[in-house]
């Protein structure tokens, strides 16, 4: 529909969106002038008129990003920053509204991109923000006697020692004390004001029960056909802490409610008290199997404010071909486990989980010679790399019945890319999928309509196996993707099936770009992996907005970032793909057998220490 | 025909099952015991079963390996200042923290009440570290480095797992032997084996001498 609009000479196709919506509603929409900020600033009373006018007149049918950013001190308000995308690809529309901090009301979005419902949630939880119109409004994260909004600036947690990182209680004169000795355990909580601990009977249960119009005393026995089933959240399927409440009707699922936050750790919190350079350990922890990854998405978008100042220098291009060897190898171990764990939950127990696992320990011991660690890789630093590949992976023996092996590493990688992983694929290949029992539990199965997909948000092997061709490697292209030959995996029917397909082949092209990046790194032997000067622990990062993002195994991961021109970000927003893959997880169950959930659970692929944060 | 994808994976199964013993005949049943059998069944050309049986035989681990860090002291037979801790205290570990679990006071002289470059303590709170190696990569006296031994559980957390100066504290031989490759990269950096101050001196007296 892009061709409606009259096309400007020499204007990215952003600005050009960004112009007409100007004209179409001149006195809603003003641009966003601030230093290093880019987007449009939007009237909240005309919000759903132009988010409307922006998906079905501009193409921005894809909301990437829904997050509250707290302006106390600079203006003292909340803004609700929108990232839309258009399928096609090419770069963000960034939709701005602002509000009160007292009154914090906007109106929801989830009716013109329903993929902005959990995000919205989360906003209200964290940032309480209302949001009219929003068809479920409640908390998603934490529970209902939480007190305060804790992504506000003025929240302190329990253990609050300072605003910012560095401490100053640890140098020069730290006498080491426990924080939890002056501050002991039960003393450091608080409660809403009209909330009574006493009887209290989970809320959020009780939300759920009524939300799904049972009409049945859920405390008596359950003399009704229909029922609610709570999986979880200890589960062994739900691969965490992680639940489902479902309402089945015999066994067919006709209402499904994910509830989660089990793990949550304020983590963008934490990142906003922590310095820039101190996040990146934290990013590993998010998606634990992927922790490369993360330190690659949240490293381009620090990268990219950085480069609004003056003495920016880029990573090199050994640093570039070394991050795309980590995060190709990074996407095979995600993609061995994911469907290691998706053969679990379709009950075959754990035979090709240590089948997938074997390859996934010789990477391991690849990222573990070169990083310093198996899983928690903290990697990548602004402007290149932490560390070169060393020339030999090999121990030292140390402790007792230490064993000692010694390998080349180039040597090593290249039997690795070129010999055993194809070989591992191709295995896992005639196991499992011509497998009569695969094919019966998956085919048609959990079903996502390629409408349903886009405006779910849903992204990564969830969007592809659904018929979207989007993947953001190609779509807006970041490190050395562009020079790299692959293909972008897609398929049609959006089963779990196809998601089972899309992750195999996926891993057929990264064995194709891990073989384009072995001539790379011979060529590039030697060269410098990090540029500028080393030994800067806090680099100066201007100040301005910046929104980083990469294909992540398991979908679009992003950071947005808001910097003050200070040494710790003033917002580190996390767009977490398994969060938002499950937006879709209630389109996917209903109608199917609670048998089923699992495995469609399972073929989401989810890490909760994503979901929570 | 319909059953046959199942009997296909099952050979892959039953490949999997004879390899192991393969193996085991390979290395006349002796495949967990002398030490050169460990490579072949760690590394690329593994088949059969792939497990390293701990605590009767461990991994040794690579060089770059992080765990809680230690601090780096002067070898015990050192002939000039043995024990001497190469920590000059000027804080950059402590504040580059990401969990902030180094706390350190500052050395001064009892006398004059100026600085001296020595930690008077340096705790690490171990519950706390999440061994993300900042603070080695980030010293400029390479006196922090990552340890190799992970093995430190223990019954009592409230008293055991704030580690003094005493308990961090290990030679710089131990260093040398857990990462030669890198001892040797960081003492080429530096201009010699030495503590970068005792280089600094050595250099300013052989100027002076001249």
């Amino acid at each position: 529909m892009t061709d409606q609009v009259p096309a400007a000479e020499n204007l990215s196709p952003t600005d050009e969106a960004l112009s007409v919506l100007q004209n179409q509603f001149p006195n809603a929409v003003r641009r966003d002038d601030r230093d290093g900020y880019s987007g449009i600033v939007v009237d909240p009373a005309r919000l759903v008129e132009v988010a409307t006018y922006a998906r079905d007149s501009l193409g921005y049918d894809y909301l990437s990003s829904a997050t509250a950013v707290d302006y106390l001190g600079k203006g003292d308000h909340l803004e609700m920053v929108y990232h839309a995308y258009r399928t096609t690809g090419g770069a963000a529309l960034v939709i701005k509204a602002q509000t009160d901090r007292e009154a914090a009301t906007l109106p929801s979005l989830t009716p013109v991109w329903p993929g902005a419902n959990f995000q919205e949630r989360e906003a209200y939880d964290l940032m309480g923000i209302r949001f009219e119109g929003h068809p479920n409004l409640k908390r998603i994260l934490l529970w209902e006697g939480f007190h305060g909004h804790p992504l506000r600036k003025d929240w302190k947690e329990p253990y609050y020692e300072q605003e910012q990182k560095p401490f100053d209680s640890r140098w020069p004169n730290g006498r080491v004390v426990r924080s939890e000795e002056h501050n002991p355990y039960g003393k450091n909580v608080q409660y809403p004001d009209d909330f009574d601990l006493d009887g209290y009977t989970s809320p959020a249960e009780a939300a759920v029960y009524e939300e799904m119009n049972l009409g049945v005393d859920i405390r008596s026995d359950l003399a009704t056909e229909r029922m609610v089933v709570s999986l979880g959240p200890q589960h062994p399927s739900t691969h965490g802490v992680f639940r489902m409440v479902a309402q089945i009707n015999g066994e067919t699922i006709q209402q499904l409610e994910p509830v989660m936050g089990y793990l949550h750790r304020n983590h963008e919190q934490i990142g906003e008290r922590n310095t820039f350079l101190q996040n990146m350990p934290f990013t590993d922890r998010l998606d634990y199997f992927c922790s490369l990854s993360n330190n690659l998405g949240y490293a381009i978008a620090v990268e990219q404010l950085m480069s609004l100042g003056a003495r920016y220098q880029p990573p090199t291009y050994r640093a570039e071909v070394l991050r795309v060897l980590m995060a190709e190898l990074t996407r095979i171990v995600n993609h061995m486990v994911a469907i290691g764990f998706l053969l679990n939950d379709l009950g075959a127990f754990f035979t090709p989980m240590m089948y997938a696992m074997i390859e996934r320990e010789l990477i391991l011991d690849f990222f573990e010679a070169v990083t310093g660690s198996r899983m928690m890789c903290n990697y990548m630093r602004f402007g290149g790399t932490a560390m070169d590949l060393p020339e030999r992976i090999r121990g030292e023996a140390n402790l007792v019945n230490d064993r000692v092996r010694d390998f080349n590493t180039m040597e090593f990688l290249r039997e690795l890319i070129l010999e055993r992983l194809p070989r591992a694929v191709d295995q896992i290949n005639e196991y499992l999928t011509t497998s009569e029992i695969v094919t019966n539990r998956c085919i048609g199965v959990g079903v996502l309509p390629r409408a349903d997909a886009i405006a779910l948000s849903t992204a990564g092997p969830v969007l592809r196996a659904s018929g979207v061709a989007y993947d953001v490697r190609r779509a807006e292209p970041y490190s050395i993707y562009p020079e790299l030959e692959f293909d972008v995996v897609v398929r049609d029917h959006g089963d779990i099936y196809d998601r089972y397909l899309v992750r195999i082949e996926e891993m057929i092209e990264s064995l194709k770009i891990l073989r384009q990046i072995l001539p790379k790194l011979e060529e590039t032997q030697g060269q410098p992996f990090f540029a500028g000067r080393g030994g800067i622990y806090s680099p100066r990062v201007p100040a301005g907005e910046s929104y980083g993002r990469v294909e992540n195994p398991k979908g679009e991961l992003g950071f947005y970032i808001v910097s003050d021109g200070g040494q710790n970000p003033w917002r580190y927003h996390v767009r977490a793909p398994s969060f938002i893959n499950l937006t879709a997880l209630e389109r996917m169950s209903k109608g199917y057998k609670i048998a089923d959930a699992v495995g469609i659970l399972g073929s989401i692929d989810i890490v909760l220490g994503e979901v929570d944060r | 025909m319909y059953g046959l994808g199942i009997w296909r994976g099952l050979r892959v199964t039953l490949k999997h099952f004879v390899n192991t013993y393969i193996e085991d005949v390979k290395w006349g049943f002796r495949r967990h015991i002398p030490a050169e059998a460990f490579p072949a069944r760690q590394g690329l050309d593994a088949r059969g079963v792939f497990t390293v049986e701990y605590p009767d035989e461990k991994l040794a681990v690579p060089e770059r390996f992080r765990f809680i860090p230690f601090l780096v002291v002067e070898n015990y037979d050192h002939p000039e200042r043995p024990g001497h801790d190469w920590c000059t205290s000027c804080g950059i570990c402590a504040k580059v923290c990401p969990p902030q679990c180094i706390w350190i006071v500052r050395g001064e002289d009892p006398e004059t009440g100026r600085p001296v470059p020595e930690p008077e303590e340096f705790y690490i709170d171990i519950d706390i570290c999440m061994n993300c190696g900042l603070c080695a990569e980030f010293c400029p006296f390479d006196a922090i480095k990552m340890d190799h031994d992970y093995e430190l559980a223990s019954y009592d957390r409230t008293t055991a797992h704030i580690f003094d100066k005493a308990r961090l504290s290990k030679e710089f031989r131990y260093w040398q032997a857990i990462a030669p490759t890198r001892a040797a990269e960081e003492a080429e950096a530096r201009g010699g084996w030495e503590h970068k101050d005792v280089l600094k001196a050595k250099a300013k007296a052989a100027k002076a001498s001249e």
